[in-house]
C-alpha cells in the first residue's frame, strides 16, 4: 500500500466524506454526547477505537464467509451447494450486527480486566457503541457499492480508524461550540438539539468546501 | 378500547420518534432528499417495527431476561434482511438510492427501543398498535422533512415540477443547499425548534385553563 493512497483514504475520510457531517452516520451519539469536551473525546476515542476493530473483523468475515465460494462455504461439505450463491444477501446484516455486538462486549471485558485506566476514560460509552450506527455504516461501506471492496484488509482498517478520526474531530468541534452556546440567551425552544443540528448545518457547509479535494 | 387507541395515537405526536424523542435521526437526514425515498425508507422501518414488535411480544415469555437484547437483534436482523431483499427485488431503484440505510435499520434506535420498552412487557395486540403508530409517527415524520427540502429545494414534488406559471414554465430557482447536506441539519433544526415552540405553548395554556397534562 502507497503512502499516496493511504493519504488519500485519510483525506477522503477526515474531511470530503466526514461520517457525521456529509453521511449522517452516527448523529444519536454526536448531538447526545457533544455537550462538553471530555465526553466528546471519550466517545470519540471508543467509536475510534471499536470501528477500527470492527472493519478488520468485518472485513475478514466477509471475504471468507459470506461472499460466494468463500474458504468457509468450500470447506465444509454440506455447504458446498450454496457457495456459488454465497451468504452476501442473507446473512450480510445479522452477521455484521452479532459480531460487532460481541466485540464490543469482548473489548469491555478485556479492557476492564487488563487496562483499567482506559476503561475508566471510555468504558460508559463502549456500551452504547453497539447502537451506534457509525460503526455497523463503517463496516457495510467498506464491504459493498460505494467504496470497492478490492481495498484489500488493510485498505478497510485505514477507512475504519480514520472514518473514526473524522467523526472525534467533529464531535470535538462541536463540543467547543456548544460550550460557548451555553453563555448565550437563546429562546427557550432552541436550546440544545435544535440550536446543535443549526450549527452543524453550518459545519456542513463548510465541509462541503472540501467535495472534490480526493477524487 | 380507548386505551388501545391511546397505545395507537401516542407514536404520532405525543411521542413522535423524531421530533419528540429524537431517535433514528441518521434515516431521517440522509433518506429526505426526496419524498419517494423518505415514503420507501418510512415504510420499510415501520415494517420491520411492526413484525418485530409482533414477534417479541409473543416470545416474550420466553426470552431469558439476561440475553433479552442480543435476541431482539437476532430477531430485528431477520426482518431488516426481508425487507432488504424484498425492496432489492421489486423497488430496485428505491433500494439503490437508499442504499446501506436499509440494513442499518437494524442499527434504528426506535426499533430496539420499542422493542425493549414496550414489546417485551406487553400483549401482542397492543405491541402490534404501538407498532403501527410509531410507524406511522416516523413516516410522516420523515415525509414532512422531506417535502420541504425537495419542494424547497428542487422546485418539484414526487418529481413533478410544481412551481409553474400559467404558461407552464418554472418561475422557481431551487435553494440546491437544501438538498445537499447542510440543508438537512437545517430543516431539521427548525422543525425540532417549532415543536418544541407549539409543545412549551400548548403546556402553557393547559396550565392556564387548569388542566394539568
Amino acid at each position: 500500500m502507497s503512502v499516496e493512497l493511504i493519504v488519500q483514504i485519510a483525506i477522503l475520510n477526515l474531511f470530503v466524506q466526514n461520517f457525521v457531517v456529509a453521511r449522517f452516520l452516527g448523529l444519536c451519539p454526536f448531538i447526545g454526547q457533544s455537550d462538553d469536551k471530555s465526553k466528546a473525546i471519550g466517545m470519540g476515542i471508543a467509536v475510534t477505537f471499536v470501528m477500527t476493530m470492527a472493519s478488520f473483523v468485518t472485513y475478514l468475515v466477509y471475504v471468507y464467509v459470506l461472499v460466494p465460494n468463500s474458504a468457509f462455504l468450500t470447506a465444509i461439505p454440506f455447504l458446498r451447494p450454496i457457495a456459488d450463491d454465497g451468504l452476501v444477501e442473507v446473512l450480510r446484516t445479522a452477521s455484521y450486527i452479532l459480531v460487532i455486538a460481541s466485540l464490543v462486549q469482548f473489548v469491555e471485558m478485556f479492557l476492564r480486566r487488563y487496562v483499567p485506566a482506559l476503561y475508566r476514560a471510555m468504558g460508559i460509552y463502549l456500551a452504547l457503541i453497539t447502537t451506534n450506527c457509525a460503526v455497523m455504516g463503517g463496516a457495510l461501506l467498506n464491504t459493498s457499492g460505494d467504496t470497492p471492496s478490492e481495498i484489500g484488509l488493510v485498505g478497510a482498517v485505514l477507512q475504519g480508524f480514520f472514518a473514526g478520526l473524522g467523526f472525534t474531530m467533529v464531535m470535538l468541534l462541536m463540543a467547543g461550540i456548544r460550550e460557548r452556546l451555553r453563555h448565550l440567551n437563546l429562546p427557550r425552544c432552541m436550546q440544545g438539539a435544535p440550536i446543535a443540528f443549526l450549527c452543524t448545518g453550518l459545519m456542513s457547509l463548510a465541509f462541503l468546501g472540501f467535495a472534490g479535494m480526493a477524487g | 378500547m380507548t386505551k388501545s387507541r391511546e397505545e395507537f395515537t401516542k407514536g404520532i405526536l405525543k411521542n413522535n420518534p423524531i421530533f419528540v424523542l429524537m431517535l433514528g435521526l441518521c434515516p431521517a437526514l440522509a433518506t429526505t432528499t426526496n419524498v419517494k425515498n423518505a415514503f420507501a425508507m418510512g415504510l420499510a422501518a415501520s415494517a420491520v417495527l411492526i413484525c418485530s414488535n409482533f414477534i417479541i411480544s409473543m416470545l416474550r415469555g420466553l426470552i431469558p431476561k439476561a440475553v433479552r437484547i442480543p435476541c431482539f437483534i437476532v430477531v430485528i436482523a431477520s426482518f431488516v434482511t426481508i425487507a432488504d431483499m424484498v425492496l432489492k427485488g421489486f423497488f430496485w431503484e428505491q433500494s439503490k438510492a437508499l442504499s446501506i440505510f436499509v440494513p442499518l435499520i437494524v442499527v434504528n434506535c426506535i426499533i430496539l427501543g420499542r422493542a425493549e420498552a414496550f414489546a417485551s412487557k406487553n400483549g401482542v395486540f397492543k405491541s402490534v398498535l404501538d407498532g403501527v403508530g410509531t410507524g406511522l409517527g416516523f413516516t410522516l415524520a420523515l415525509l414532512l422533512i422531506a417535502t420541504i427540502r425537495e419542494v424547497l429545494g428542487s422546485g418539484t414534488f414526487l418529481g413533478y415540477p410544481i412551481w409553474l406559471d400559467s404558461s407552464g414554465q418554472t418561475v422557481y430557482v431551487p435553494m440546491t443547499a437544501l438538498v445537499l447536506s447542510p440543508g438537512a441539519f437545517l430543516v431539521i433544526g427548525l422543525l425540532l425548534a417549532l415543536f418544541r415552540f407549539v409543545g412549551h405553548k400548548r403546556r402553557q395554556v393547559n396550565l392556564h385553563e387548569g388542566t394539568p397534562e
